[in-house]
């Protein structure tokens, strides 16, 4: 039987360049959002068609994302927001496609995203506001005595989020896409056990539909969240302490 | 709806013109009526949030989970940092884990929505910082 973690094994495809499974689905990510939206927008009708009108559920519905968030000061980032919420719901559902490598749940790939979004933040928040983007670091209402420890802390809280922020997407896929290995493991070797055991094969395989349907839902929820915490982070640099 | 009609007594026996009797009386129907539109909001909002809790149950305690765990790993990276630049070998680590805990545990409020984030206290608290 196939190993539960086999599936997440970067394999060379080029060695010459170091061309990975991982860079050919980047790059099928990539080339299917945009072959995708040049489909959807070929027409520019006025009354949107089925698929016009997908790609302009897609962009309202980042759009009002990143206004609620961040005002609409923050459409000038509305570019940058829509990749990352395209690229990281296209490459989570083309991971549920059968025998497809996953590539949100590689920790490099999602912590590269996430250091993008931070590197964002800090050098839009110092190039517009100055020294006054630290301010961020230190609440006004606490006491003198306290404000040390307390900025300590915010510096380190705030240090830790695109470490929550990578560690969020990269474990729910992982955990998600193991647990159905690990069930459809349990199908096959219930069932070539023995006469009596493989009456018993179905009930994983029903757990595994569930978790599939589960997966599904994930894979659409930890885009979103990538994309509203990648909001508020992006509201911080915008308007840092008021 | 108990509330309401405790308030209404209070104000029955404060009230001494008409003019404040009636003031009351408006007050006490505009109380009853945001009172019945809360409760009705509140329900709405609940059988919509029951419908989908299992899955966002799930979604919650990897999210909690994550906001802590990147705190304390985030501390521990810079406690390592602190010791390889001023070789101070076991100290920074340890101190820098324990901010780090303390920062999971903002991250954890914050998150949860128990702790208020430091950018609303500023907004109210402090005009002369905000220029």
């Amino acid at each position: 039987m196939a190993s539960p973690i086999e599936q997440f094994q970067v394999k060379p495809i080029i060695p010459a360049i170091g061309f990975t499974n991982s860079s050919l689905f980047m790059l099928g990510t990539a080339a299917v959002i945009v072959v995708g939206l040049l489909f959807a927008a070929r027409k520019r009708a006025l009354v949107p068609g089925r698929a016009q009108s997908v790609a302009e559920m897609l962009h309202d519905f980042v759009a009002s994302t990143l206004t609620d968030a961040t005002g609409r000061e923050g459409m000038k980032f509305f570019p940058f927001v829509f990749s990352l919420f395209m690229f990281v719901l296209t490459a989570n559902l083309l991971g549920m496609i059968p025998g497809f490598f996953t590539i949100t749940s590689q920790i490099v790939v999602t912590f590269a995203l996430a250091i993008l979004v931070i590197g964002t933040v800090i050098v839009y928040g110092f190039v517009a506001h100055g020294f006054h983007f630290l301010g961020l670091f230190a609440p006004s209402g606490v006491p003198g005595w306290l404000l040390p420890f307390i900025t300590v802390i915010e510096i380190i809280s705030f240090l830790s989020r695109p470490i929550s922020l990578s560690l969020r997407l990269f474990a729910n896929m992982l955990a998600g896409h193991i647990a159905l290995k690990v069930f459809g493991g349990f199908v096959v070797s219930l069932g070539t056990a023995g006469i009596g055991i493989a009456l018993l094969s179905p009930l994983p395989l029903v757990m595994a539909v569930g978790l599939t349907a589960l997966e599904f839902l994930v894979a659409g929820l930890q885009a979103y969240v990538f994309t509203v915490l990648t909001c508020i982070y992006l509201n911080d640099a915008v308007h840092p302490g008021h | 709806m108990a509330d309401p009609t405790k308030r209404n007594d209070e104000n029955g026996r404060e009230s001494t013109s008409s003019g404040d009797a009636d003031l009351s009386a408006r007050l006490k129907s505009l109380d009853a009526r945001i009172e019945k539109a809360s409760a009705q909001h509140g329900e709405i909002q609940e059988s919509r949030t029951r419908s989908s809790s299992d899955a966002s149950a799930m979604g919650q305690a990897f999210r909690l989970s994550a906001e802590f765990v990147s705190g304390v790993i985030a501390g521990g990276i810079i406690g390592y940092i602190v010791d390889r630049l001023f070789a101070t070998s076991p100290w920074g680590l340890v101190v820098c884990i324990i901010l780090g805990f303390c920062a999971g545990m903002l991250n954890l409020l914050r998150a949860a929505g128990l702790a208020k984030p430091a950018r609303y206290e500023q907004r109210q608290k402090a005009p002369k910082d905000d220029n």
